[in-house]
């Protein structure tokens, strides 16, 4: 075992960096050991499974026969990536003809599939080890006074939940809480964010976007913190016009829980990617810029 | 020379069923493959063979042709195999010599393709053919009928049953596991659709179970085990401690005035936990029996051993409490059981979009029904935790119903249960009343009369399945407020309505110990664990075990009328067993070769009846015939082949197989 197979996803790469950058400090200081799976490529995401269902599944099955071969659990930070390799994993375990079609081709590349390889989120992972009560001795500035609202995303919590109970779990909440921020309610912490639309239906999507954001001002949030690059992305790059059309002059940073983590822990905001931001991360009170600093 | 040694002549005949098997097997063909297997003398189709002309058919073949065996291939045998067999012995012949197949169910019913469905049936009949010479004449078993009866649940299917057999005079035990009969009914404040006082109604018949000298009435009780078979049942009951003498408690509840708790502090189970009780408690003024019930688990001398034991000062003379009561097992013996043990409500928990248990103005319509009941814990009064009342009410159907995340079926009675909390919520405090329903569904008598009426008075329809409830306001006037959000379908748009409180309509689920009860009187339950009927049209209130017998929503959602035309029907199912005094066991036991038999007991290990026993005079195995139930382990386990079963001998069983496969 190397350590994790990280398997950061097209997003990560890109409008996501900073959710790569962070996860990578971040297991480091934890000293979790964790390294990109070699020559992975794109999970097909829901733009492939929508045209040709059969590819994506070999797509996305080449990852999990990369992983296997190396012997690693993956670690998918990316809900969307996190969704597609499970429900490929058991969608080929439910239908053994579709899982013969996909063997033969990986065959062909000389991989063999396997069956079982996990499949992780960081929360998950960082909540088993090295575990919150270890991560709370590790925390050196802790964000005392910063509002957080805790925003899952719909991925992580439907259709294959990271979870349990997806809809009472506080892993987040409880990860905000070890960095020493505070947790505002947020009764929208599931609600999809509106995916794709803001690309396709703007109109519908800016909606979504806004009613998440207005809830978040409302609970007097300071940030909202996210688990995923897509929730990260629409709640950032369109916040302005989300906001500015219903009236609203506020805005609010969207930062990943990761970044969040790794400040608390002392990392310095560049090595987190916060420069990254557009809405910069700009904690108001007195003490959390002493804490950040 | 089989069976009995006669050279068979067997009659075989093939059922069009109208189109049911004719549209897919061509019968034709079959009954002329029939022609020429070994024995048959004559084969016939014919459209229905279970009307009066095909059983005269057989009846007349039999005469006519010197016939000794018979094959029938129609239906299944659960519905018509008996049908046949009286037919047979009608004209002459031991109804043990004919055989059934079914070519319906097993096969029309379920090919597509018509060549391999008639080839299917020819097999099955050739298979029928072979298997019927072998078998021999049987003489069945008759018993006698006890004229007592058990009947489980005390709910207003129990109560009617009851009733409805100890008028007839039979001898009733009517066991309830809760220390009140009255089931759901006695929880509600009103019944739909014409808003009669469930109590008005529901009272009289509790008190006249109490009364009456036939019934037995035996709450806070569970029954353990059953043993025996139709007209013999061995019931063990067991009794949970009630701490209190039925016989000598009058219920005058000073007790509860001078329990050592000054105010009563435990969640009242019967009004859901919106009211308090103390440890010794009545669950409603209209309990029956009128008694009191102690509860171990908040008693502090049943817990702790020391109490000022106030209670027993304030009962003086009448010496009701008794702090050392134990579980009582009684066993009664009856002739028939009836099952009416009820349903439970869904729970919305498993619903998380609608908040229930996150918000306090959630609430299910079973709680609703304790606020509206004028003896609930509000005294009839809607009003929110807070003690205001709301102005606006949503009400969201099919919680738990319709829905396959989490049960596919329709509840049937929350669409009317919905509109009468409308108009009782609306009565009761004013408030504007929203229901959120998928489909209005209200079949029965003034069922959409009463939905009219409610229509008329105001009350919003909005068809929709609700999407979520929130707290989280987006308009000024949503502040404060729990916001519906739904699509409206009739006008296609999606809106937020603010209200003051949910009622979530919950369906109705079996009984979460449902499973454990089927094993307990050996019946079967439906995939989703409702009391399984023998037949969903002509038998819906028997099982497939003989003498026992279902009422009301433990075999699926009821309302009250359906539950009590059902109770009633069982006790008349009940009552007909018992007046008759006798039945007739199947003969398809098993029997021991005396001779064979080496009495190693392996047979005796095995039996899951018990109905095999040693006898040390001549040492081998012996077989009650009337607790056997044909299972057929023993025949199987029998390493010296020693046992053998009527109706499933060697060569019975392996001439079919012989058939089937050729």
């Amino acid at each position: 075992m190397s350590g994790y197979a990280y398997y950061p996803g097209c997003s990560l790469l890109g409008t996501g960096k900073s959710y790569d950058e962070s996860v990578r400090a971040v297991f480091e200081a934890l000293g979790v050991p964790l390294q990109e799976l070699e020559n992975w490529n794109c999970c097909g995401a829901t733009a492939y499974s929508s045209i040709d269902e059969c590819t994506a599944f070999a797509l996305a099955a080449r990852n999990l026969a990369l992983a296997h071969r190396r012997g690693d659990p993956i670690l998918a930070p990316c809900p969307n990536c996190y969704l597609v390799l499970t429900k490929t994993q058991r969608y080929l375990e439910q239908y053994p003809e579709i899982r013969q079609r996909i063997v033969q081709t990986l065959e062909r590349l000389g991989l063999n599939l396997g069956h079982d390889v996990p499949i992780r989120h960081p929360l998950q992972v960082l909540s088993e080890t090295p575990g919150l009560e270890a991560i709370r001795q590790k925390i050196q500035k802790p964000l005392k006074g910063l509002r957080v609202a805790p925003y899952y995303g719909c991925l992580l919590a439907r259709p294959y939940p990271i979870v349990e109970d997806p809809w009472n779990t506080t892993i987040l909440e409880d990860f905000i809480r070890v960095t020493g921020a505070e947790v505002v309610p947020y009764a929208y912490r599931t609600r999809c964010c509106g995916g794709a639309l803001t690309g396709v239906v703007r109109e519908a999507g800016l909606r979504m976007v806004y009613i998440l954001l207005r809830e978040a001002l409302r609970q007097g949030a300071q940030a909202v913190v996210t688990t995923c690059p897509l929730c990260q992305f629409n709640l950032e790059a369109f916040q302005d016009q989300a906001l500015r059309k219903n009236g609203i002059q506020e805005r609010i940073p969207v930062l990943y829980f990761t970044q969040l983590l790794g400040l608390a822990l002392g990392l310095p905001p560049k090595k987190l990617g916060l420069h990254r931001h557009l809405i910069p991360f700009q904690p108001q009170r007195k003490a959390l810029q002493e804490a950040v600093a | 020379m089989k069976g009995n040694g006669e050279v068979p002549r067997i009659g075989v005949y093939v059922c069009d069923c109208g189109t049911n098997i004719a549209g897919k097997v061509r019968v034709a063909e079959v009954v002329e493959f029939a022609r020429d297997l070994p024995g048959v003398v004559v084969a016939r189709e014919y459209k229905y063979m279970c009307s009066d002309p095909g059983q005269d058919l057989i009846k007349r073949d039999i005469q006519e042709y010197n016939l000794n065996r018979i094959v029938v291939a129609s239906c299944s045998p659960l519905l018509h195999e008996h049908t046949f067999r009286k037919a047979t012995a009608e004209g002459g012949l031991n109804p043990y010599l004919v055989h059934h197949v079914n070519i319906r169910e097993d096969v029309s019913w379920v090919h597509e393709d018509s060549d391999e469905a008639t080839r299917k049936a020819k097999a099955i009949v050739h298979g029928a053919v072979l298997r019927v010479a072998w078998q021999k004449p049987l003489e069945p078993q008759s018993v006698p009928v006890r004229d007592s009866a058990l009947v489980v649940g005390g709910g207003i299917a129990g109560i009617s049953a009851a009733l409805t057999l100890a008028e007839a005079g039979k001898q009733v035990y009517l066991v309830e596991r809760e220390p009140t009969i009255g089931g759901h009914m006695a929880k509600f404040d009103k019944t739909f659709p014409t808003l009669d006082c469930a109590a008005c109604i529901l009272t009289p018949k509790m008190t006249a179970v109490k009364d009456h000298p036939n019934i037995t009435l035996i709450t806070y009780a569970e029954v353990e085990e059953v043993d025996g078979y139709v007209g013999n049942f061995k019931v063990k009951v067991r009794k949970k401690p009630r701490y209190v003498h039925e016989d000598r408690c009058v219920g005058c509840l000073e007790c509860i005035e001078a329990c050592v708790f000054k105010e009563p502090r435990f969640p009242n189970e019967f009004d859901l936990g919106l009211s308090k009780r103390k440890p010794v408690y009545i669950p409603f003024p209209q309990a029956v029996p009128p008694v009191v019930t102690i509860d171990p688990d908040t008693c502090l001398y049943l817990r702790f051993g020391k109490c000022k034991k106030t209670c027993v000062e304030a009962c003086g003379d009448r010496n009701a409490i008794d702090f050392d009561m134990k579980p009582e097992t009684l066993e009664l013996e009856v002739g028939t059981i009836i099952l009416a043990t009820g349903f439970k409500t869904f729970d919305p928990t498993r619903t998380p979009k609608y908040g229930y248990g996150r918000f306090p103005e959630v609430y299910t319509s079973l709680e609703i029904e304790r606020l509206v009941n004028s003896s609930g814990p509000t005294g009839g009064e809607v009003v929110m935790r807070n003690g205001q009342k709301p102005k606006r009410v949503g009400i969201i159907h099919c919680v738990g119903s319709r829905d396959k995340n989490t049960n596919p079926w329709c509840s049937k009675v929350c669409c009317m249960y919905s509109l009468k909390l409308a108009h009782l919520i609306h009565e009761r405090s004013g408030a504007e009343v929203y229901n959120f329903y998928i489909d209005m569904r209200t079949p029965g008598k003034g069922y959409e009369e009463f939905y009219n009426r409610l229509a008329k008075e105001g009350v919003h329809l909005i068809r929709g399945r609700v999407a979520e409830v929130t707290d989280a306001p987006l308009h000024p006037e949503e502040e404060g407020k729990l916001i519906i959000r739904v699509e409206d379908t009739n006008i296609g748009v999606v809106r937020r309505i603010p209200v003051d409180m949910v009622v979530l309509a919950v369906g109705l689920e079996p009984q979460p110990d449902a499973d454990e009860v089927r094993r307990l009187f050996n019946i079967s339950c439906s995939t989703e664990g409702w009391f399984l009927e023998r037949h969903p049209k002509l038998a819906p209130v028997e099982t497939f075990t003989d003498g026992v017998f279902v009422a009301g929503a433990c075999q699926g959602p009821k309302d009250i009328p359906e539950t009590v035309a059902q109770a009633q029907a069982a006790a008349a199912n009940a009552l007909a067993l018992m007046d008759k005094g006798s039945v007739e066991m199947e003969p398809n036991v098993a029997r021991v070769n005396e001779e064979l038999c080496s009495g190693c007991h392996i047979c005796i290990g095995l039996c899951p009846y018990g109905a095999i026993s040693f006898n040390e005079e001549k040492k081998v195995a012996e077989v009650n015939e009337v607790l056997c139930k044909g299972c057929g382990t023993c025949t199987a386990a029998c390493p010296s082949g020693a046992l053998s079963q009527n109706l499933f001998s060697d060569h019975e069983v392996f001439s079919e197989i012989m058939g089937v496969l050729l």
